[in-house]
């Protein structure tokens, strides 16, 4: 038996072939060298996002996370959700909040369940894949496997919104979370200052008005350069693919030379415990990350 | 939808602040904001041109009665949902919340803006995760471009292909969900009646049923 068993809600952006693919592929192997064991909730659906807030309404965005609990507490039962992007996160456990607080919102959520064939006695914990590793392992324990630590690596860690508000992590503040520079030391790199740490990458607005979000992506992007980051490190899909995937759009519309990769938190854990590039997705990387592909062929 | 908009204004009367209060998803916080502007001075697209009214503007209007003001307003449609207003709040007033449930009753009762960019993604979003299940990445990206038609979706289409082509390089984009090969959930039968019936009771919770 594994040390920890979770039920995994990986979310539409990591699925094989979409955009946060790599995300998956890393966390699976920083879990196998954690022995953490996560068991997919078996046909979860997607938490809605944010930005569904105009069309869907609010009965219907929490009866799509209660489909999600009532899945999670039949087929696993006694284990915590845990979830790898912030959006889902925050939708699953808004929800979670929201039917746990009004007994009208859970009858007409446990109605609309009984079309599905489904109810809910009692809703799981929902956490995030970093409250696990931080709150269930600790930093001392995420040390020990460590066999190849980034010394000399220069990090920005990028929190930004989702996984930092409204919830956060415990125990840090909403301006200047701590957490993430921890991971970033716990593996051997440097986390650097830097001023744009919570700022928003502009979320869906990336899609819908890209001139806005590639303005703020630009500030982050500049103030991890302009603090000696070498890379930018963070533990959300959407702030992922947005810092990284637009780098080219913005030096056309700023005469910016940006050229920085953007990995996630269990890319660098995977490497420091000795995984291959592949491990650790280095391949799913539209900005490829040179220095540690060349560090994990070492 | 425009019907259910007078008959919307015919109950609440002159009562403003009463119909936000019991139709947009926690508009009974509206009346705790004291105006101090942390949520505008917050908000990361305050900072670009475009918006009529941030939060705290939106408020004292909702409570000074200006419901075709508020109602047609483009403020709402600026959140990027980054939570720094909701946070930071002395008032602890959800913003967040509060301007995502003025803009869906505004949306519901046939008041948004047209043509709202962001209006459009979170209609074409919720459309696409709730058609099977889980979203399909291209097919939304597909309905983005083309909203405005063919052409311009095609114009859009050629700017955004470095994007498209670094992504499908580093196997995060999948060319084969445009067919509808994407992800799907075994039991839409199942999503579909759940979801039929979510509908339903809010509409007759909310007293929207036309």
């Amino acid at each position: 038996m594994a040390r920890k068993e979770y039920a995994f809600y990986p979310g539409c952006s990591s699925q094989k072939g979409a955009s946060a693919s790599n995300y998956l592929v890393s966390v699976e192997s920083m879990c196998k060298t954690l022995d953490i064991k996560m068991t997919e909730i078996p046909d979860w659906n997607c938490c809605g996002a944010s930005v569904s807030y105009a069309e869907a309404g609010e009965l219907p965005r929490h009866v799509m996370n209660a489909r999600n609990f009532a899945l999670a507490e039949s087929n696993l039962p006694g284990q915590d959700i845990v979830a790898t992007c912030a959006a889902c996160w925050l939708g699953a456990r808004e929800s979670k909040e929201r039917l746990e607080h009004s007994d009208r919102l859970m009858a007409d959520t446990q109605e609309a369940l009984k079309e599905a064939g489904l109810n809910i006695k009692v809703i799981p914990e929902v956490r995030h894949m970093v409250e696990v590793l931080i709150e269930d392992l600790g930093y001392d324990e995420l040390k020990k496997p460590v066999k190849k630590p980034l010394d000399g690596m220069k990090f920005a860690g990028y929190v930004g919104c989702q996984t930092n508000r409204p919830f956060g992590i415990a125990g840090e503040s909403f301006e200047n979370p701590m957490y993430l520079d921890k991971l970033i030391e716990t593996v051997g790199g440097e986390a650097v200052k830097y001023d744009q740490k919570v700022t928003c990458c502009g979320g869906a607005l990336a899609f819908s008005e890209p001139e806005k979000a590639q303005a703020q992506i630009k500030d982050i992007i500049e103030s991890a350069y302009d603090n000696g980051a070498e890379m930018i490190v963070t533990p959300c899909p959407l702030c992922q693919a947005n810092v990284e995937v637009y780098q080219g759009q913005i030096n056309k519309r700023y005469g910016t030379k940006f050229d920085i990769p953007v990995l996630y938190y269990s890319q660098l854990m995977t490497l420091a415990y000795g995984g291959s590039a592949k491990e650790a997705g280095l391949n799913g990387n539209v900005v490829r990350a040179r220095k540690l592909e060349e560090f994990a062929g070492k | 939808m425009s019907d259910l908009n007078s008959q919307m204004a015919d109950r609440y009367k002159n009562n403003f602040l009463k119909e936000i209060e019991e139709q947009a998803e926690m508009g009974e916080w509206v009346k705790m904001c004291m105006q101090c502007g942390l949520c505008s001075g917050s908000c990361p697209t305050n900072f670009h041109s475009g918006w009529d009214h941030p939060p705290q503007e939106i408020f004292m209007m909702i409570r000074a009665g200006k419901r075709e003001e508020v109602l047609n307003a483009n403020g709402m449609y600026m959140c990027t949902s980054c939570y720094n207003c909701y946070v930071r709040c002395p008032r602890k007033v959800p913003v967040t919340h509060v301007m995502h449930g003025i803009a869906e009753y505004a949306y519901k009762i046939g008041r948004a803006p047209k043509n709202q960019p962001t209006m459009h993604l979170s209609k074409t979003f919720w459309t696409n995760a709730t058609k099977y299940g889980r979203v399909n990445e291209v097919q939304l990206t597909q309905s983005l471009y083309f909203k405005d038609g063919i052409a311009a979706g095609i114009k859009k289409g050629l700017e955004m292909k470095d994007v498209a082509l670094g992504l499908v390089k580093a196997g995060r984009l999948n060319p084969l969900e445009a067919l509808g090969m994407g992800h799907k959930c075994k039991d839409v039968n199942g999503i579909r009646k759940m979801l039929a019936k979510a509908y339903e009771l809010e509409a007759k919770r909310k007293g929207r049923s036309a």
